[in-house]
């Protein structure tokens, strides 16, 4: 990839990052660099599809050491769990056979598994010793009658969110508008309700949660023609061109895919969340806007009203156990201001929340459901999580799964809320396992147990989280 | 307050229970070149044996007093008595244990008589010890009856104090460990280790680590026991500067040294646990007088580290366990220490411990009593035995093996349960087992609107190109 491209791609105009330097997403710092690269963005962003043969170009440790790790769940084709890779050989870099290697690999991807089409990510060595992945995804494309994608996306070209964007530039730039969608299944016609069409964009369905979230806009008669990426197929991708409304999904790093369909296509889009009852509803009436039919207005709302009594009636035993819990939340990619909406249904109280990768957009909405005064971490580095929590006697620590292993070591109630986990809270279901998870670890006996000292040592309480 | 529900009904379905009987018969291949001869008819003796043989895994001696239709009748002290001189000059054995089974204790034989007798009749074997216990099988449990010989061995071997002159603490690095028969060899192995690295010297009665801990020998056959603790170290007892006692089921025994000796005692009900092996090590640090290792306070922290990493899991989970009373309760305090709850929880027999359980109910019975209860409580997991393997497969559950007797599994007999290493161990089977349930699953969703291939008629469509225009 071109370091024109690289720029243009960093130079998002819809985001609130990207200030006059056009300089969009910060250099990784030697020395203190944390988290992916860009191909491990933008293999995490494109992996759910499904029904694809993802290749990764490159020697072992790109594919070895990522792949068949992320929770995303499919409703059928399984194909996207077989990890493939050229796993390039000394041999093959210095003699320059990477692009021959990589020709032959997307046959047999195609032979084995018949894809629906094949993924090529690009990964550093190749793109070091310069290999045409554009030319050999084409000549495999143009030979086989299998579509073959390239996803320029080395990770010295900068950071996970760049290779978000990549990933969602090569959807936009070969697989989107390639097709046009489905009829509406005759089954699916009913009585009265217009269809109307739209797109998800940056929902991942970690766990299966968005099948919590699915059957609602079914039942109001929107259609997702495609989840980028979640439980999607191929052939999703390409028609994603005809929907009404794209809605963001927590995370801005698509937000390139939007902005662009939305030039090309004219479709609007919002950004908005499924966790927590007040951001679900919120999601829902987002898109009864945008789409103005007054049909699905008034259907969403008692649809709305329905759905919250039961959850609310369904929540308040939990809400019994969880009330008044001090919660510390430092989350990476899930924006804060949805989480800090879902805690404080369940009745918690959220006393500082991470806000490294808020736009002062979120920081203004988390200052809204939170107050003035609220704590914003900028730097979250363990030392600083660990005093903020003994100084605001925190209960539970909600972030990633990085950060999972700093909370125990220090004795201290997790949740982890990051795409490796193993449980969905999306929608108004997934409210219940949320309550129940942060009860779980809350209630738990073993932070009492492991925070007493040896009986035969008297007055020691090295523990960082002891006090608490 | 556990509410103890006795049994109602007159089937027993699947039975849990294994026979005070060959209980007493297992403590006895504890000790070194010894064999217990059962009192009964040879079949209590071959079910024993198979019993045994298919758990361990290795050869068991046993005998048996082999009572027949007229000696069943007419009185069986001379079986006794032929059994005892035929096992004295075949084997020369350094201890014969004779448990009696149900049907000589209905028969009301006199085993003491009978001993006597031979001791008459048979004055050359004057050095063998014989000693009797009484444990038919309509009462108790495997675990009462190696609790019974225990103590029988302890009143016919070990001298009282004013007697033989010994005196507690007489050997001050050395300790008795009366373990009851919840613990396998591997956690005996584990205590042992304990207790040494605190530079004590552990005399555990009986010893199964050394016994039928499974190791190859030079002698190529043996009638009797190949190792477990010497006779010789009972008549020392009385010397050790402590005793520790693990396993509820091993008081009444404890009782009985702590009389004929004086030798003070430490009890635990169990060593599953950070809590209870806390306890344990501070009981050592105290009669040692020595400093904790640093191996046990890493394996201590590396326990808690376990404790938090496993408890996503093993939080608020239902489990279901039938086991002996020592074994059961141990459990129900391991998983409620964890947030876990046992749900389900069956003993075969009743025995005072049952009060302490950490469960609502404990019902005295067999693994239909399992099965009803973990159905009607949602149970995910299984702890119990091998005969329970199939109690879970109709549940649908997975099934965590322990206790007596495990057949279809190896090494089910070297696995160490208790101190902090054997407690991590426990946690991480537990937390896999649930990982692979996959509990929060979300069920797929199929859109009626999908576009996806494989909804209509469950097959992809293969014709169409999707070539691109690159």
């Amino acid at each position: 990839m071109k370091q024109k491209d690289i720029t243009a791609l960093l130079d998002e105009p819809a985001c609130n990052h990207n200030k006059k330097s056009k300089s969009g997403c910060a250099k990784p710092k030697p020395g203190s660099a944390a988290g992916g690269c860009a191909f491990d963005g933008a293999q995490i962003a494109l992996l759910p599809i499904a029904d694809v043969a993802h290749i990764v170009h490159g020697s072992i440790a790109c594919a070895g050491s990522s792949w068949d790790n992320r929770g995303t769940r499919s409703s059928g084709s399984t194909l996207y769990k077989i990890g493939m890779t050229t796993d390039l050989t000394e041999q093959d870099i210095v003699m320059g056979r990477g692009e021959k290697r990589l020709f032959h690999s997307i046959k047999q991807a195609i032979d084995t598994y018949q894809p629906a089409a094949v993924f090529v990510y690009n990964t550093c060595i190749p793109a070091l010793v310069g290999d045409d992945i554009d030319a050999v995804c084409k000549s495999a494309n143009d030979k086989w009658g299998v579509s073959v994608v390239p996803v320029d996306a080395a990770g010295f070209y900068g950071t996970k969110n760049l290779g978000n964007r990549i990933a969602g530039e090569s959807m936009v730039k070969y697989v989107v508008g390639t097709r046009e969608p489905d009829p509406l299944p005759p089954s699916s016609v009913k009585e009265g309700i217009t269809v109307h069409d739209v797109n998800l964009i940056g929902e991942y369905n970690i766990a299966g949660e968005l099948w919590h979230v699915l059957p609602l806009l079914d039942e109001l008669g929107l259609r997702v023609l495609c989840t980028l990426s979640g439980d999607a197929r191929f052939r999703e991708v390409q028609t994603m061109h005809r929907a009404k409304v794209n809605m963001m999904v927590c995370s801005k790093a698509m937000i390139n895919v939007a902005r662009k369909l939305k030039d090309a296509f004219g479709t609007v889009w919002f950004e908005g969340s499924f966790y927590g009852v007040t951001d679900v509803s919120k999601a829902l009436r987002d898109f009864a806007r945008l789409i103005d039919d007054p049909d699905l207005t008034q259907r969403t709302e008692s649809l709305i009203s329905r759905e919250e009594a039961r959850i609310d009636q369904a929540l308040e035993p939990w809400r019994e156990r969880l009330r008044g819990k001090r919660v510390l939340l430092y989350t990476g990619g899930v924006k804060s201001w949805s989480i800090i909406s879902a805690l404080q249904d369940l009745g918690m109280h959220v006393v500082a929340t991470g806000t490294k990768k808020s736009t002062e957009e979120d920081k203004a909405r988390i200052r809204e459901l939170m107050g003035e005064d609220v704590k914003m971490l900028e730097d979250g580095n363990p030392r600083a999580l660990l005093k903020l929590v003994r100084d605001e006697n925190v209960d539970i620590l909600i972030a990633g799964g990085r950060n999972m292993y700093t909370a125990l070591k220090a004795r201290l109630p997790f949740l982890d809320i990051n795409q490796e986990r193993d449980f969905g809270y999306e929608g108004y279901t997934g409210m219940i396992e949320l309550a129940r998870q942060l009860a779980l670890t809350v209630e738990c006996p073993v932070w009492e147990a492991v925070r007493r000292p040896a009986p035969w040592k008297k007055n020691l309480q090295k523990a960082a989280g002891a006090e608490t | 307050m556990v509410e103890i529900l006795k049994r109602k009904k007159a089937l027993s379905v699947n039975p849990l229970k294994s026979s005070q009987t060959v209980g007493a018969a297992l403590a006895f291949l504890g000790l070194h070149r010894s064999i217990p001869m059962l009192h009964g008819s040879q079949g209590c003796t071959a079910f024993g044996k198979v019993f045994f043989v298919r758990h361990f895994r290795e050869p068991i001696p046993l005998q048996t007093t082999a009572m027949d239709q007229v000696s069943s009748v007419m009185g069986s002290e001379d079986n006794v008595v032929e059994g005892l001189k035929t096992l004295c000059e075949k084997s020369k054995p350094e201890l014969i244990g004779v448990p009696t089974t149900g049907l000589a204790e209905t028969q009301g034989s006199d085993v003491k008589m009978a001993i006597r007798m031979f001791r008459k009749n048979y004055p050359e074997y004057e050095h063998i010890p014989c000693i009797p216990v009484t444990t038919p099988d309509f009462t108790g449990c495997l675990e009462s009856g190696f609790a019974l010989a225990t103590e029988a061995m302890i009143n016919e071997l070990v001298p009282e104090a004013e007697k033989a002159g010994t005196r507690p603490g007489k050997r001050p690095r050395q300790v008795t460990v009366l373990a009851g028969s919840s613990h396998t060899p591997g956690d005996l192995e584990a205590i042992r280790d304990m207790i040494e690295s605190f530079g004590l010297r552990p005399v555990i009665i009986p010893d199964l680590s050394d016994s039928l801990d499974g190791h190859l020998t030079d002698i190529d056959f043996s009638p009797l026991t190949i190792g477990g603790s010497p006779v010789s170290e009972f008549a020392n007892l009385g010397d050790s500067k402590a005793t520790l006692v693990i396993g509820a089921s091993m008081n009444k025994a404890a009782g009985a040294l702590q009389g004929r000796t004086g030798v003070p005692d430490w009890r635990f009900d169990h060593l599953m646990g950070l809590e209870a092996v806390d306890e344990f090590i501070r009981a050592l640090v105290e009669i040692s007088g020595n400093e904790v290792p640093e191996k046990i306070e890493r394996s201590r922290a590396q326990l808690q580290d376990a404790m938090l990493d496993t408890h996503f899991m093993l939080g608020m989970s239902r489990f279901a366990v039938a086991a002996d009373p020592d074994l059961l309760n141990a459990f129900s305090h391991l998983l409620a220490s964890m947030g876990a709850e046992t749900v389900a929880a069956v003993a075969p027999a009743n025995a005072p411990v049952l009060k302490k359980i950490n469960a609502e109910k404990v019902c005295i019975g067999d693994l239909e009593e399992l099965e009803k209860n973990a159905r009607a409580n949602a149970a995910e997991i299984i702890i119990s035995n091998s005969h329970a393997v199939d109690t879970a497969s109709r549940l649908g559950l997975p099934i965590l093996r322990a206790g007596f007797p495990q057949y279809d599994l190896l090494g089910g007999y070297q696995r160490v349960w208790i101190g902090y290493q054997g407690t991590r161990q426990t946690l991480f089977d537990l937390a896999n087992i649930l990982l692979s349930l996959e509990r929060g699953e979300i069920h797929p969703y199929r859109s009626i609107y999908a576009q996806k291939p494989e909804y209509q008629n469950g097959g992809a469509e293969t014709s169409e190109d999707s070539r691109l225009q690159h």
